[in-house]
Parts: C-alpha cells; structure tokens; sequence
C-alpha cells in the first residue's frame, strides 16, 4: 500500500519499466537488411518488364511496401523501440491511410461514370 | 516495507538509487538518460510523420492525375531513365547502409568508423545527386520541363525518335493528351526535386556531423544526434523506395 506514492512518482521507471531495453543493431543484422533491400530492387525492376496487366503497379507497391518496412524496423529500429513509439508511428500511417483513401473516395465520386 | 516507509519518496533518493554515469549531454530536465533519449526519438518521429503527409500530399496528386490523364502518364513515365534510375535506388540502399553502420560506429564508440562510415553515407548521396543531375539535364535538352519550353513533340510524333526505343514503341497521343504530360513532369520534378532538397540538407548536416564526430562528440555514449540524423535519412530513402516504382516503372506495360 506504502507503495502507491511511489508509483506516482516513478521517473526511473522501477516500479513499472515502459522504456524500451536498449538495444544496438549488429553490422550483421545491417548487412542482411541491406542485402535483401538490394535483392527487392532487382525483383521490383525484373517484374515491371513483365506484363501483369492490372498486377503490375500493385506488385510493385507491395515490394516497395516491403522494402520500407524492414527499413524502417531495422535501419530505424522500430523493432526495438518501446511501445509508445511504435504505436505513434502505426497512428501516423494509419492516418495517412485514411486521408489517403477518404480524398480519393472523394475525387472519384464526384466524377462517377465521367471519364 | 520498511524501507518504503523509511526512506523519503522524493527525487533526490531516486536519483540517488538509481544514478547513471552523469554525461555533459544530460539535460537537468531529464530524470534519466533513456527518458531523454526516449523524447528526443520521439519527437524525430513525430517530424518525420508530418514529413510523410507532406510528401503523401504529392503522392496522392499523382495518384490522382494518373487515374485521370492514365495514357498521357503512362507514356511520359516510360520516356524516363530506369537504369539511371535503377542506379540511383542502389547508391541511396548502400547510403542508408553506411548510415545504419555509422550509428552502431557511435554506439560502440568507435570514433574513426563512425567518420569512415558518415563520410561514406554523404559520399553516396552526393552520387546520387549526381546521377539526378544527368537525368535532368536530359529532360531540359527534350524539353520536357514544364512552361513556356515544354515540348509535346516527343509525345505526339514518337516515330521520330529511335534513339529512344521506350519511346519510340508508344502509340502516339492525340495533342490534347499529349498536353497532360506536363503535369506528369510538373509531378515528377516536385516530388524528386523535394525529395533532392532533402538530400542536400541531409548532407549539409551530415557535413556538420562529421566535423563534430572527428572532435569525438559522438563516441563517448552521446548518439542521439547520429540517430536522429539516421532517422532523417532512413525516411528520405524510404521516399525514394517509393518514388522509383511509381515514376519509373509501374507504366511499362499500360493497359490499353
């Protein structure tokens, strides 16, 4: 109970740790995060010469997708980041998201059946 | 129990429990060393999310004209450069790859890689500026920068030019398609010029960095700043991981 004071006041975090363990990224973590990023531009490249028909922008949005989410885990350390900040960052493209997809929802409406 | 009672709940018996070696770098604002280095993480990403709806606001308008002027983009988008382009996406990986490399350099204290490392992540870039230059240096040679100069000839007449197999295979647009591709270049040269602009501040920074990583401000547990800095960087690569396909690529086999 004597406890309750103290959670209050608790910037070192003893009582109940939020802040993420600090971690450092090995060269060789870098090296296969580099590697595959060199790997996804050869594919992105190889597939925009074969014709997918509607499937080539969507492929290549997906690799591209790809290639920045393990930029941004690893490269940026999201990965090992604390919870507060990897959920700001999901909010932030989740917004985006969603600004994204009501505008366009909107443009095409308008000129539903127009073009 | 006991000591929960005994001992008084104030700041200075925290801090007393729990010191850290005390750095110059550790603002009296901040109770601990991870809390401030948590903040300053915080606040570069809540930057670079506001810098990802600023670009985004760019994306959406190609997304937007593409869907609108579609064969007017389609052919302007296969009269730019892949290879140079292909190029560039690797120099701006192997950037980024150095960069991660230096913020490990200055998290084990390794000052002379850690300067190695941010003299190559600027050296890549400044190659990536480069290689950007001879790309547009070709669009003002075919007059393809919007205005008074802009020229839709390559659009309307691509028989005419067999030095340019991409171009010379498209169908050739009616004129006033044909005008539509000036929005295409007007995007082009926004979004991979605003991307540039961000590159050139990224290296006037990094030359910054590394005048003070030679002085060795950044080997003795002090990283937030190579950090924050690689945070910038990462996101300007992860614009361009963007960029590449839906300028340069997404457009080689247009649905007709």
């Amino acid at each position: 109970m004597s406890h309750a004071h103290t959670d209050a006041h608790d910037p070192s975090n003893v009582t109940n740790p939020e802040h993420a363990e600090h971690h450092i990224v090995t060269p060789l973590q870098y090296v296969y995060v580099f590697v595959t990023l060199l790997v996804g531009t050869g594919i992105t490249v190889g597939a925009a010469y074969v014709d997918m028909g509607v499937l080539n922008p969507i492929v290549a949005l997906a690799i591209a997708c790809f290639k920045a989410s393990i930029v941004i885990l690893f490269f940026m350390h999201a990965a090992y980041q604390s919870r507060l900040i990897k959920i700001t960052i999901a909010s932030g493209f989740f917004v985006f998201l969603v600004l994204i997809a009501m505008t366009m929802t909107d443009y095409l409406s308008r000129t539903w059946g127009l073009w | 129990m006991d000591s929960a009672l005994t001992t008084p709940h104030t700041h200075e018996a925290h801090a007393h429990e729990h010191e850290h070696i005390s750095l110059p770098q550790h603002r009296h604002h901040f109770e601990t060393e991870e809390q401030q280095r948590e903040a300053g993480s915080f606040g570069m990403w809540l930057f670079l999310l506001t810098e990802i709806m600023f670009f985004g606001g760019m994306f959406f308008a190609y997304l937007l004209y593409r869907n609108w002027y579609y064969p007017a983009f389609a052919a302007a988008s296969n009269q730019l450069n892949v290879p140079m382009g292909a190029t560039n996406t690797v120099i701006l990986i192997s950037s980024g790859f150095f960069m991660a490399l230096g913020v490990w350099a200055s998290e084990v204290r390794k000052k002379k890689t850690l300067v190695i490392m941010l003299l190559l992540t600027t050296i890549f870039g400044c190659a990536f500026l480069g290689v950007k230059y001879f790309e547009y240096k070709e669009k003002y040679e075919l007059h393809h920068i919007p205005g008074n100069n802009f020229s839709i000839a390559m659009f309307v007449n691509p028989q005419n030019y067999p030095q340019y197999p991409d171009t010379y295979a498209e169908k050739p647009l009616a004129p006033d398609m044909a005008q539509k591709t000036q929005i295409f270049f007007f995007l082009y040269f926004a979004m991979t010029g605003m991307h540039a602009l961000h590159m050139i501040i990224g290296i006037g920074l990094l030359v910054w960095l590394i005048i003070r990583a030679q002085r060795g401000d950044f080997t003795n547990g002090y990283v937030a700043p190579i950090e924050n800095f690689g945070l910038y960087w990462h996101f300007v690569d992860i614009v361009w991981l963007f960029l590449f396909p839906l300028l340069y690529l997404i457009n080689r086999h247009p649905l007709h």
